[in-house]
């Protein structure tokens, strides 16, 4: 919901990144405020990732030159485990596997450092299984996904669902989903929209980062942004994904060109 | 014999006299044999090529006797090494039997477990024909020493087609310091028998003993064996064995060995693949601190063509400790159809820490698959970037994925009590918040 008087989430402006040596961000400005839903798509390759990954601290990516700023503090100066902690939720296109660490442990801790961090009460091993389980209903998890090793053997599928729990867990002032739908079945598709269309409140914001139409029929974007070559192109609203959808990405680019 | 080993020797085969004949004539032939086999052979010292990096001057600096017999031993004393699924088990305190603290299956049960002297009579002719001859001890001191001593020891046979779902513990016991024990085991599945062995060492004191075991596994057709080996003895022990287990045809093994316990540990882990069909998977662990070393070699041996083996060693090596391992695996000439993956993977936490890792592979037939990779180093990055992704930062989440690193091995073990508890070991070692 767009409301011009709300607070600024999040300033970035005229970013620019490298990673492995070679430049993939080239200038890109995004104002995200409260209440906002945002989507980013754009061909393979543009950099939605890379923007998505530089904003949450990989070290891999460097930032070359602008500024972003969350909440009005510079999101550069701070380590990748304290953007988390202010409330970056960065919804991973491809989930990492961590053999030998319970789901349960890692979301417990996650929870809790999070929580601490905002200075609220903290769950012993037996409040938090029964917190999770609440929230695994409402994304139809099995409660089986607590005990396996984080994301080691999930499905495409299931290793989203994981990450919307863990958005539903940590409570993030702005979530940038990076292709959570990708992997989804239908079904599916339609339960994790619903979580995150549950999450959504006036004071936090999502960024939503998609190759298909379909989810935005669920979550409905006041934004739609084109990235192309490191840049955003276009924005609009969400005609613009379904004319994207129609026409795809050529006349984006043709007109940023000219 | 190099003089250096010699005292240590002479102490080690004291003891050697006061075990008692056995009324079967061919035992005590065997014990007289390994006895003049210890004394031929030389100890191994690092000039050896298979003992390189694993230095035991500090074990032949000492002066241990074998240790007398069972000293009393409080059952309650043993509570912290109770595994709950264990329908069974058989105690050894400082390698004699105790039938005070053993609960071994009912004569007429279906599994046989009871002490290897008592096996004799009734089994003489099953124990016969596998004993020693798995583990060849006529090349090697430590296992020709162990079976001199011969006479104490846990035997273990699942009958034909019986699967035995509750695992069987055995536990040896040290509770007296600057003490010797020679452990020895031998598990027999008939064809098509399925068991699970947990072969446990511990020390109820915190000083320095000696251990030195000998099992001998073997698998019927068709059967499968799962064996889980844990080595938690004192951080100031001493610690050489060998496990050496043969298939036959379409046979299954599953190890799961790990070492958390002495000063210096060394196993042998031999793997026959005596016949077609046959597939054994190897995993290993070793979390070490403070100045411990813990060396594994294991040797694979793909006899014959059509069988199949996976191996993953992990090493967690903190401190100035070390860990060694040697992965070999030989493809006989013929055996076509072998396939093999082995991989090592080494944890360094501090710049003393050192890992020593090595495959060996030697293949003489040309239609196999057999893969191999080792890494000695730090954390995953996009491991850790994740958890940082999620608030958890520095050393929290240090731990949590060195923590991960071996609770991934010790969650392969197939009895719950034991993941729990190794994984209380692991939390404790590695720092992680539980
Ligand atoms: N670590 C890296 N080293 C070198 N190049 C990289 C690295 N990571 C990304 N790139 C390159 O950066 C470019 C942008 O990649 P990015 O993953 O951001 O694209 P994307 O828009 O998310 O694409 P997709 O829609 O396929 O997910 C690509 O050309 C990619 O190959
Ligand atoms: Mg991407």
């Amino acid at each position: 919901m767009i409301r011009d008087n709300a607070p600024v989430i999040l300033d970035v402006r005229n970013l620019s990144a490298k990673v492995g040596g070679a430049e993939i961000l080239r200038g890109i400005s995004l104002t995200v405020r409260a209440g906002e839903v945002h989507a980013i798509m754009g061909p393979n390759g543009s950099g939605k990732s890379t923007f998505a990954k530089a904003l949450a601290g990989h070290p891999a990516y460097e930032v070359t030159g602008g500024e972003a700023l969350f909440e009005g503090r510079n999101l550069f100066e701070m380590r990748a485990d304290e953007r988390a902690r202010a409330g970056f939720f960065l919804g991973f296109q491809y989930p990492v596997e961590i053999p030998g660490v319970a789901n349960e442990q890692f979301l417990r801790l996650a929870y809790n450092t999070v929580q601490g961090a905002r200075g609220k009460d903290e769950l012993d091993p037996l409040e938090f299984d029964d917190f999770v389980r609440e929230k695994m209903k409402f994304l139809d998890m099995d409660p089986r996904f607590l005990e396996r090793s984080v994301n080691e053997g999930f499905s495409g599928g299931e290793k989203k669902r994981n990450e919307i729990l863990q958005m539903a867990l940590l409570e993030p002032r702005l979530a940038f989903l990076d292709e959570t739908d990708s992997g989804l079945d239908i079904d599916a598709l339609r339960i994790v929209a619903n979580g995150v269309n549950r999450l959504l409140t006036p004071d936090n914001a999502v960024v939503l980062v998609t190759h298909y139409q379909r989810l935005l029929n669920y979550i409905v974007p006041d934004y739609v942004h084109v990235m192309e070559r490191g840049r955003i192109v276009k924005t609009g609203g969400r005609d613009l994904a379904l004319e994207l959808e129609s026409r795809g990405y050529d006349w984006v680019g043709a007109k940023a060109a000219a | 014999m190099s003089t250096a080993t010699a005292p240590f020797l002479e102490h080690l085969l004291a003891g050697q006299k006061i075990v008692a004949a056995e009324p079967a004539a061919w035992v005590n032939r065997l014990r007289a044999e390994a006895l003049e086999c210890a004394h031929q052979l030389a100890l191994p010292t690092t000039r050896d090529e298979d003992w390189r990096f694993t230095d035991l001057s500090p074990l032949y600096r000492l002066a241990f006797r074998p240790a007398a017999a069972a000293a009393r031993l409080d059952a309650a004393a043993l509570a912290p090494f109770a595994v709950p699924e264990a329908a069974h088990r058989l105690v050894f305190v400082d390698g004699h039997f105790s039938a005070a603290l053993s609960t071994p299956p009912a004569a007429g049960s279906a599994v046989a477990a009871l002490p290897l002297a008592a096996a004799l009579g009734p089994h003489g002719e099953v124990v016969h024909a596998r004993l020693a001859r798995i583990a060849e001890f006529r090349e090697h001191a430590f296992r020709a020493v162990n079976t001199a001593y011969l006479h104490d020891g846990a035997f273990v046979l699942a009958p034909r087609n019986h699967g035995e779902a509750a695992p069987l513990h055995l536990l040896f016991v040290a509770t007296q310091a600057d003490a010797t024990a020679q452990p020895r085991v031998l598990v027999v599945a008939e064809p098509g028998a399925d068991l699970t062995v947990i072969e446990d060492y511990v020390s109820t004191h915190d000083g320095a003993h000696y251990t030195n075991a000998v099992t001998e596994i073997d698998v019927g057709a068709n059967g499968r064996v799962r064996h889980v080996r844990l080595q938690r003895e004192s951080r100031a022990a001493f610690h050489t064995a060998t496990a050496a287990v043969r298939l036959d045809r379409d046979a299954s093994y599953h190890a799961v060995s790990v070492a958390v316990g002495a000063r210096i540990s060394r196993l042998d882990h031999h793997v026959v693949h005596a016949a077609e069909g046959t597939f054994c998977s190897l995993d290993g662990l070793a979390l070490l601190g403070g100045r411990q070393l813990a060396d594994t070699h294991s040797f694979v041996d793909h006899a014959v063509p059509n069988t199949g083996g996976r191996q993953l060693h992990k090493t967690v090596v903190a401190d100035g400790a070390r860990a060694v391992f040697n992965g070999r695996v030989l493809v006989r000439p013929g055996a076509q159809g072998t396939n093999s993956a082995q991989e090592s993977r080494n944890l360094l936490l501090s710049d003393r820490a050192q890992v020593d890792t090595k495959p060996q592979l030697e293949i003489f037939a040309d239609d196999v698959k057999c893969s191999h990779g080792a890494t000695v180093g730090q954390l995953e990055a996009e491991e850790l970037f994740y958890l940082e992704s999620r608030g958890i930062g520095g050393e929290a989440a240090r731990n949590l994925l060195t923590y991960g690193f071996a609770a991934e091995i010790v969650g392969h073990i197939p009895v719950p009590s034991l993941v729990r508890a190794l994984r209380e070991t692991v939390l404790a070692r590695t720092g992680a918040k539980e």
